[in-house]
């Protein structure tokens, strides 16, 4: 738990020029991740929780720009850094398992060379060796006849052995960052159950630091460490998990537990979160991004937002958080 | 309840590796191959009955056939086998393409996956929602129009939307769309394949809110297909467990999430993400399905994957079989129903990887 941070993230900003104007996607973004951490991304889609891993990883689209702020790793700022240095981290100590397997594999290359691709750019294999070690790593991931498996195309496997392959190869290198986008969207539960403990074995064994990208809530409830609650660009909340799952303080958390379903006893306890994320081409953004959705807005809010402590390890960014010690129902109840 | 829908043994069978038709028949036999072709058996003998009002629920993992198994019911293709029953008039025996213009068509609507891509991108919401109105009740006009701005706001869309096209609207409101066009015939059956799959945590439960309040006013039964667990114990009466083209389990759906007494819905419920629950039960399927090709008929479907895997399985292949208020494909199902042994006790009996 006090390991030294592997990643820290200090007041990203990112921004993109689009035909109608700059989009302020990112905001002040502050989170890092420890070593052997696992910390989990959450928001709804367009909140910029893909944007943060890509700023990291410096393969923002050339529209994209980071206007603001640090992410130090291993004592560089991977923001600032050259090309080259990047090249040099990236893939061999951060590597990033991407959305959709599908359109992230190369269509037009066995699964087996695509590893050994790694191993031999990253992992200082000789060229002789990294098929059979490609090999090994398919069978690592969880693939049945690995040997077979390794000269097949990704059209000719299924969503799930994709997604297993991808991590083969986001993996292959031995990283000591891993950033998972939404690495089980699109799978079954089952599968997802699956992959999920892949990931997660892995990383304790290697004692990897994982950041992982999630809309779903629940899922992060059980697999991440650490929640950091995205919204519309700011972080808006971050805390241990048990924490924030048991006492949310920002009301867009609260809103966001009361909408996932498996925490509603019926129907009419699911609850929507009302408005939808502001336009971020807009000018007179206000301060707090939440503040035209909040049910809890006060005049502070027009106020410049501060991240404030609450607890251990617990950050909210809010003028006028939810008090402590209230069960969830109530909190919503009286918003 | 009246029983409304009862589909008896319904089948669909796709022929691969070769043309099915005439031609290519005929070809492979003067070239001296076999003239069957292997066959995938997408959906194997199912039954299923839905009530009046009531909401049946379908889940299973992806490739298990139930996109199939509703495309065969809804009629949009045609079964191998197997009757098709709605108000008690049999709609199996009459081709897809005739269906399309039966009057019956109007009574069966769907709601598909994802609103984005099953709306035509050049039709506005009214064309879209207008659409079936058109084709199936022949509606012009005036009345048309109405008929349209009811149904839309019906579903809480207001009227300035409908001059839009689909990538105009947001996704809640494509959704809604899409609802609108399927309620549009007043149906008494709406399959709604993953309605909220598309869509944000934040919209979903208006989305669904609004299904359960139609379906209050309208009076339709739904079957609902998910591969969200968490959803389908909010809004379905009964649920129906589907594994490679067969059920498996069928039953109340609190009670079957509570405790599941097939070995699959077993290791499916325990890979549901709990929130903030407790660590996950290592209750793992492991490998991959059986091949769908030519089935084994001696063989359970689950052979291979199954923790319990008995020498019974591969020899004999269970049929769905009552057990008090559920059916059950499975030898041992007694088992977990005698000792009350829940899922979480059988996992410490089966640990896998």
């Amino acid at each position: 738990m006090t390991a030294p941070p592997a990643l820290c993230v200090d007041r990203l900003s990112v921004e993109f020029r689009t035909r109608s104007g700059l989009v302020r996607a990112l905001d002040d973004v502050t989170f890092s991740v420890r070593k052997s951490e696992t910390i989990a991304l959450v928001g709804e889609s367009g909140s910029g929780k893909s944007v943060t891993a890509y700023a990291i990883m410096g393969l923002l689209d050339p529209a994209g720009r980071v206007t603001n702020g640090q992410a130090m790793f291993d004592g560089i700022d991977l923001l600032a850094a050259s090309p080259k240095q990047l090249a040099a981290v990236r893939g061999r100590q951060i590597s990033m398992i991407f959305q959709n397997p599908r359109t992230a594999l190369n269509p037009i290359r066995p699964v087996g060379r695509q590893i050994a691709d790694v191993l031999i750019r990253h992992g200082k294999v000789p060229a002789r060796e990294a098929p059979q070690q490609a090999v090994e790593m398919l069978r690592a991931v969880g693939i049945s006849d690995p040997g077979r498996r390794a000269s097949a195309y990704p059209f000719e496997m299924s969503g799930g052995m994709c997604q297993r392959v991808m991590i083969a190869i986001a993996l292959a290198a031995k990283p000591s960052l891993l950033i998972a986008d939404e690495p089980t969207t699109g799978l079954d539960v089952t599968t997802q159950a699956v992959i999920m403990d892949l990931i997660s074995d892995l990383a304790t064994e290697r004692g990897m630091a994982t950041i992982f990208i999630t809309h779903d809530l629940a899922l992060a409830s059980q697999r991440a460490r650490r929640i950091v609650v995205m919204h519309a660009g700011h972080v808006v909340e971050n805390a241990p998990t048990a924490d924030l799952c048991a006492e949310p303080r920002h009301p867009y958390t609260a809103e966001l537990i009361a909408a996932t379903p498996d925490s509603a006893a019926s129907l009419d306890d699911l609850a929507a979160i009302p408005g939808s994320l502001p336009d971020l081409r807009r000018t007179d953004l206000p301060p707090c991004r939440y503040s035209e959705r909040c049910p809890r807005k006060t005049e502070l809010c027009a106020q410049p937002l501060t991240r404030r402590a609450v607890g251990a390890e617990h950050i909210v960014a809010c003028w006028n958080p939810l008090p402590a010690h209230v069960p969830l129902k109530l909190a919503i109840g009286a918003s | 309840m009246t029983v409304l829908f009862d589909a008896e043994r319904v089948s669909k069978f796709f022929p691969v590796g070769g043309g099915s038709s005439q031609l290519a028949r005929l070809k492979r036999r003067l070239s001296g191959g076999a003239e069957r072709l292997p066959k995938v058996y997408a959906v194997d003998n199912v039954s299923l009955i839905i009530k009046k009002g009531e909401t049946v629920g379908l889940v299973g993992e992806s490739g298990c056939g139930k996109s199939t198994l509703v495309r065969a019911l809804t009629r949009l293709i045609d079964v191998s086998g197997g009757s098709i029953k709605l108000g008690g008039r049999e709609l199996a025996l009459k081709p897809a393409r005739v269906f399309a213009r039966d009057r019956d068509r109007a009574r069966i609507q769907m709601v598909f996956q994802d609103a984005g891509d099953s709306i035509n991108p050049r039709f506005t919401a009214f064309d879209a929602i207008a659409d079936p109105l058109r084709r199936l009740r022949h509606i012009r006009g005036k009345t048309l129009k109405e008929r349209v701005e009811v149904v839309a706001g019906q579903c809480g869309l207001p009227p300035v939307l409908l001059s839009r096209f689909p990538h105009q609207l947001s996704g809640g409101q494509r959704a809604r769309v899409g609802i609108a066009r399927a309620i549009a015939t007043e149906p008494d059956l709406l399959v709604l394949d993953e309605p909220t799959a598309a869509l944000d945590v934040s919209v979903q439960a208006v989305i669904l809110q609004l299904l359960q309040q139609l379906k209050r006013e309208l009076g339709m039964s739904y079957l609902f297909v998910s591969h969200d667990l968490s959803l389908v114990r909010l809004l379905c009466d009964h649920v129906m467990v589907m594994y490679l083209g067969k059920i498996v389990e069928l039953g109340p759906a609190r009670a079957v999430f509570e405790r599941p007494w097939h070995p699959y819905t077993q290791a499916l419920v325990a890979a549901v993400p709990r929130f903030a629950g407790a660590a996950p039960e290592r209750l793992r399927l492991k490998g991959e399905p059986r091949s769908p090709i030519d089935p084994d008929p001696n063989v359970c479907r689950f052979y291979g994957r199954c923790p319990i895997g008995a020498s019974d399985c591969k020899s004999k292949a269970p049929v769905l079989r009552r057990i008090g208020s559920r059916h059950v494909a499975c030898h041992f199902a007694e088992e977990f129903v005698v000792q009350r042994v829940g899922p979480v006790h059988a996992a410490q009996a089966t640990r896998q990887i």
